[in-house]
């Protein structure tokens, strides 16, 4: 004999309360909840809401920048190519390069002095709009990322950056890699590179080579808290941006 | 029915035959030696961050998920079945166990003939002699 539709509703209902009531609900109503958590942030990771960079002209010096660059390139394994086809994170650039419409006659010493350049992590950034593939991105805390792994080498983002901060690999990086930093990875040919804020290093606790590097002349910190050191040094002092005009909102500030 | 010019039909049927088939009687009963893989001595770990099983069949996918995770969530730590915590990362992880690139990694993705673009741009740590 069959199951008569009594039994049936019976051995239906109790099936439905159990399976709402058993792992199946539970993934219905609080996905995830269930699943262990197997990837966590590091307890020591810098928490920041908006990172940014201020770069005190006053304390800045040509040995400064050189200890800079030298640490940033040297563990982010960036390839010094005495070519056009040279990959650069940070760099020095001339007053005029660096602020072009801000065109001053009396802008005295600061006219004539050498400005660190690098990315500006821009709140609004363009390299992030025209990228294809999601390869570069932008992290909660305003950091401007790449993943390498995703980039296809079409250099929408190099156009699209008004800070010529990106650069791409012409050929394999390595050959040009004179000692290799076992921390980092290197590149491969067809991919574009520029400064991650050292995001390995916040991920850490720590702060970015240059800005440890520098001896204070670059400091690193919150600019969406009001009582980072990096704000105190905003307020007390006068600051510009490069090329504010565009509608970026880059997050590296020059004290001057 | 007539087979017109059949000798030098049966012939080249033959020969393009035999040419045809000469990658698999070539190597007849010379099958390559399925790799061994050898794992860290126990002095190294004992274990994997999860069951070997599991890393034999699936590590490219957890190393996938170590990517995205790492990468784009800013997510570095793994927390192992067994509650331990690892950094992830595959040169300074993975490749401190394994230390060995060609033993561990090279053997079976050359006998499988597959290649992993892995180490085009991660560092292969120096092995110690």
């Amino acid at each position: 004999m069959g199951v008569d539709r009594r039994d049936f509703l019976k051995i239906a209902g109790i099936s439905v309360a159990l399976g709402v009531g058993g792992g199946v609900g539970f993934q219905l109503l609080r996905p995830g909840h269930l699943d262990a958590a197997q990837e966590g942030p590091n307890p020591r990771a810098l928490k920041g809401q908006r990172w940014g960079m201020a770069i005190d002209m006053k304390k800045f010096t040509p040995a400064t920048a050189r200890a800079a660059i030298e640490a940033c390139h040297y563990y982010h394994n960036v390839p010094l190519i005495p070519t056009k086809q040279n990959v650069k994170w940070i760099w020095l650039a001339p007053y005029a390069n660096v602020f072009p419409e801000t065109d001053n006659p009396q802008a005295g010493e600061y006219a004539s002095l050498q400005y660190i350049t690098m990315c500006n992590h821009c709140n609004n950034p363009p390299c992030v709009r025209v990228c294809p593939t999601k390869a570069t991105f932008q992290r909660a805390d305003g950091v401007v990322m790449m993943d390498f792994h995703r980039c296809i080498g079409c250099r929408f983002c190099m156009a699209g950056c008004p800070y010529g901060s990106r650069s791409f690999n012409f050929q394999d990086p390595r050959p040009f890699i004179k000692k290799e930093s076992p921390n980092f990875p290197t590149r491969s040919r067809g991919v574009v590179e520029k400064c991650n804020f050292c995001a390995e290093r916040l991920a850490v606790g720590e702060l970015p080579y240059c800005a440890e590097a520098s001896g204070g002349a670059m400091v690193f910190g919150d600019v969406d808290n009001a009582g980072s050191e990096l704000r105190k040094m905003l307020r007390g002092r006068y600051s510009i941006r490069r090329k504010p005009n565009l509608g970026t909102d880059p997050q590296v500030y020059y004290l001057v | 029915m007539k087979l017109y010019d059949g000798g030098k039909i049966i012939t080249g049927l033959v020969i393009f035959l035999l040419i045809f088939t000469f990658p698999f009687w070539s190597s007849l009963g010379k099958a390559a030696p399925t790799p061994k893989l050898v794992l860290p001595a126990k002095t190294v770990a004992k274990q994997c961050v999860t069951a070997t099983p599991y890393m034999r069949a699936s590590h490219m996918k957890l190393l996938n998920d170590w990517r995205d995770a790492v990468v784009r969530d800013g997510l570095r730590v793994y927390v192992a079945d067994d509650g331990k915590h690892f950094n992830m990362s595959l040169t300074n992880t993975c490749l401190s166990c394994h230390d060995s690139k060609e033993k561990f990694c090279d053997q079976c993705h050359n006998y499988l003939a597959v290649a992993p673009f892995c180490w085009e741009c991660h560092l292969v740590p120096k092995e110690k002699k």
